[in-house]
């Protein structure tokens, strides 16, 4: 207990001094604010494009594509074999229809909000069927396309992106025109991010005929996903790559993966920058307190304590260090958005940076971490110095 | 160098600050050359596409096909010089973590792109197997290939007639004479649209070799005229405007992060210069007893700039030395995500002379407070 309230009053006296010495101080917070600012805002970037790519997928949903395709853009199947699928077991009916919904997925180009140059924008061909697979689908603003005609509807994202996409414009399609009717909203998934038409307009735009990229389908549950595969594989001349959505999306999220990891490092050698300038100035601040640690020695504390109290202000500099460098990355990012081009779709995906709990979290154990190595060693350092010789450099 | 005793008695007077000031801009450095080798790779493609060159791809969407038959009314424009053409292939070698970008051509493609360079028989081999490929130098280095090698490539986007797996021989390998990307393969054209399942006689992009690159403007307006109002029409650009367009659509990404490691080489900079300048002042009074034994106040600016030179010049080559050291692990990381990246001289050469503009800059004010200092001052401060 002795060694606690000893280490306690030490500490409050650094404290109290630390204005006095506000220059040194600003040196660890600065350092470490900025690792950990560059850290939260890399991995709140991942995790937004990670969490809107792979939130699109459900367990108990299935897509289907060619064999040996990793994208909905490579593959194609033909609708007479959309046909047969239909008809298998674990495909769950409403109204006796089999939930199933084959998908011409494309790219049409298009100008960004003050772009020169056009980008990839997907468009999605889908049945009547797709809007009860996938209930996130809102309409938010004018209403749904008619099936048969050349309208569409434009996901919030693209239409917060794009130019000339709000309701009643008319998009140049080849050599006819398609009509906005309405915007939807999918829950933030990468469906915000598309054109949505109905598949046969689609199939005329695109010229793909009597084919489709994929089949998506709801199962009964997520178990009669083997019925589905077992029933696919009975087909011996079908070649196609049957995946849960779920899992189809989170392979398709792997572009996140690499700029968490590259936040990571990132921050990683951040820190360890910050660890130098942290061990600078608590050597330096040691050094200039030595009188005063000689002094508290030569009264009868004992050198843990100093080593501990010392440690305990460089522990606090680098809180306030991370909560600094993570309030300034939540500040200008946190649900700030961007688009890239997406993994295997080649289109633009909308997402927003998140600043979740986890990444801070990993911000401010990188900013602890700084502090615990940039204290420990000026602090051993001081607590065994020889009293009289500490006494001695005034 | 005279007056080396007097700097290098800065430099060791707090070992321990030097090394830490070393360490920390070495850090910034490693930080640096990172980040310029992945900003220069994201232009690098840019830079290497010929401005005397247009890309004809259809107007709805990169990634619709355009008519063959096209070819032979664009060869017929004034200033036009010569017209081939490609598709994108996709397809998968063994797994997909090994992708690279594969094209099926025609063999005058290659005398357009003459930037990729073959031996003679290279390129009468290609001509004449139909099932030839071409690899460039890196890729055929990544996957140890040699000629004679038979490639299977698994279909996704084009499957064959029939089924089953492409099978390709390696007949040549390219070096591209201008540094650009050896990480692409071509196929023969005509190999390709025989054995597709569908779309035969489509081809993804033109490229249209021009006379001069004065009239690139107005020859891709007159192409687009030729098709305007048809089933296929064109969107031509010149090839730089072409890679530009997808570097850009990658674009926020590769901006945030640029910026991200912008804002952190400059958070450390400013640490390291405030370290650098403090220690300095720390000095002021030994200054003083140099400048009273007769050391002119050039001279006593000079030592100053000097020791924050040795420091800055120091740490630089190490940090960009580290960050040579664990290039390898970084672009085998970014390898699959954009163009590849390269560790060049000029990110040396800049690290360099960043380091020295640096260096200056933090020893300039301790410097020429130095300077102006008056003996009797300096030595009355201890």
């Amino acid at each position: 207990m002795k060694f606690f309230r000893q280490v306690l009053s030490i500490t409050e006296m650094n404290l109290k001094n630390i204005i006095q010495r506000s220059g040194s101080s600003i040196v660890i917070i600065v350092g470490i604010a900025g690792s950990v600012a560059v850290m939260v805002s890399l991995l709140a970037m991942a995790e937004g494009l990670n969490s809107t790519i792979s939130s699109t997928g459900k367990e108990d949903r299935v897509i289907i594509l060619r064999e040996g395709a990793s994208s909905e853009l490579g593959s194609g199947l033909a609708m007479s074999q959309v046909d047969v699928v239909a008809n298998s077991p674990g495909i769950k009916s409403v109204d006796g229809e089999p939930l199933i919904s084959a998908e011409v997925f494309s790219i049409i180009d298009l100008k960004k909000k003050g772009a020169v140059a056009t980008s990839n924008l997907p468009m999605r061909g889908v049945q009547p069927q797709s809007f009860k697979i996938r209930p996130e689908i809102q309409i938010i603003e004018g209403r749904n396309f008619t099936s048969g005609t050349s309208e569409v509807i434009v996901g919030k994202g693209a239409h917060n992106q794009y130019e000339n996409v709000d309701i009643g414009d008319e998009i140049k399609v080849r050599d006819s025109v398609a009509t906005v009717v309405g915007i939807f909203s999918s829950g933030g998934n990468v469906h915000e991010s598309e054109i949505w038409a109905d598949l046969a307009t689609s199939q005329g735009i695109f010229r793909r005929g009597a084919s489709a990229s994929s089949m998506i389908i709801q199962l009964e549950d997520s178990d009669s996903f083997d019925d589905l595969g077992v029933y696919v594989e009975s087909y011996p001349d079908f070649e196609f790559r049957v995946t849960r959505e779920n899992d189809f999306y989170n392979d398709q999220a792997s572009g996140s993966d690499l700029i968490k990891l590259f936040g990571q490092i990132v921050g990683y050698i951040m820190a360890v920058g910050a660890v130098f300038a942290a061990l600078n100035t608590m050597y330096s601040a040691v050094s200039s307190r030595l009188v005063e640690i000689g002094t508290l020695r030569a009264l009868g504390f004992n050198g843990m304590t100093v080593l501990a109290a010392l440690l305990i202000e460089a522990m606090i500099l680098s809180i306030i260090g991370g909560v600094v460098g993570a309030s300034i990355a939540y500040v200008l990012f946190n649900g700030y958005t961007v688009s890239t081009l997406a993994g295997g779709s080649f289109s633009q995906t909308a997402f927003n940076f998140a600043v979740t709990r986890d990444v801070v979290g990993q911000g401010m154990s990188l900013a602890l971490t700084v502090g615990f190595i940039g204290g420990i060693f000026p602090a051993w350092n001081a607590a065994r110095r020889d009293i009289t010789e500490a006494l001695r450099s005034i | 160098m005279k007056y080396w005793m007097i700097v290098k008695s800065g430099i060791e007077r707090k070992r321990i600050r030097t090394i830490m000031t070393v360490l920390s801009i070495a850090v910034a450095f490693t930080l640096f050359s990172l980040g310029r080798s992945v900003a220069v790779a994201f232009n690098s493609e840019i830079d290497y596409a010929g401005k005397d060159r247009l890309i004809v791809s259809s107007r709805l969407s990169f990634t619709d096909g355009l008519p063959l038959a096209h070819k032979n009314r664009i060869e017929t424009l004034d200033g036009v010089k010569a017209v081939a053409y490609r598709q994108w292939f996709g397809g998968t070698y063994i797994e997909r973590a090994n992708f690279f970008p594969k094209w099926p051509i025609p063999p005058e493609y290659l005398d357009i792109y003459t930037e990729l360079s073959l031996s003679e028989s290279e390129i009468s081999a290609f001509k004449n197997n139909i099932q030839g490929m071409i690899a460039g130098k890196e890729l055929a280095d990544k996957f140890s290939w040699k000629i004679g090698d038979r490639i299977p490539i698994i279909p996704d986007i084009w499957p064959k007639k029939g089924g089953g797996v492409w099978e390709f021989d390696l007949v040549g390998i390219f070096t591209h004479s201008d540094g650009g990307i050896e990480n692409e393969a071509y196929i023969n054209w005509e190999y390709f649209d025989e054995a597709r399942e569908f779309e035969t006689g489509k081809v993804g992009t033109f490229v249209v070799q021009l006379e001069n690159s004065d009239s690139s403007e107005k020859i891709a307006q007159l192409i687009d005229d030729l098709f305007i109002n048809s089933q296929d029409e064109t969107k031509t650009s010149t090839e730089e405007a072409f890679a530009k367009m997808f570097a850009e659509q990658t674009g926020d990404i590769g901006l945030i992060v640029n910026s991200v490691l912008a804002a952190s080489f400059f958070t450390i900079l400013l640490l390291t210069s405030n370290t650098m300048s403090q220690a300095i002042r720390e000095r002021t009074s030994e200054l003083g007893v140099l400048k009273s034994i007769g050391y002119s106040d050039q001279k006593i600016m000079l030592f100053v700039i000097l020791e924050s030179m040795f420091i800055c010049v120091f740490g630089s080559l190490i940090g960009i030395m580290i960050a040579f050291l664990i290039f390898p692990i970084f672009s085998e990381i970014a390898g699959g995500f954009g163009p590849n990246i390269e560790f060049s001289f000029t990110i040396l050469l800049s690290g360099i002379l960043l380091a020295i503009l640096m260096a200056f800059i933090s020893g300039i004010f301790p410097a020429y407070s130095a300077m102006k200092l008056k003996v009797v001052d300096a030595l009355r401060m201890n």
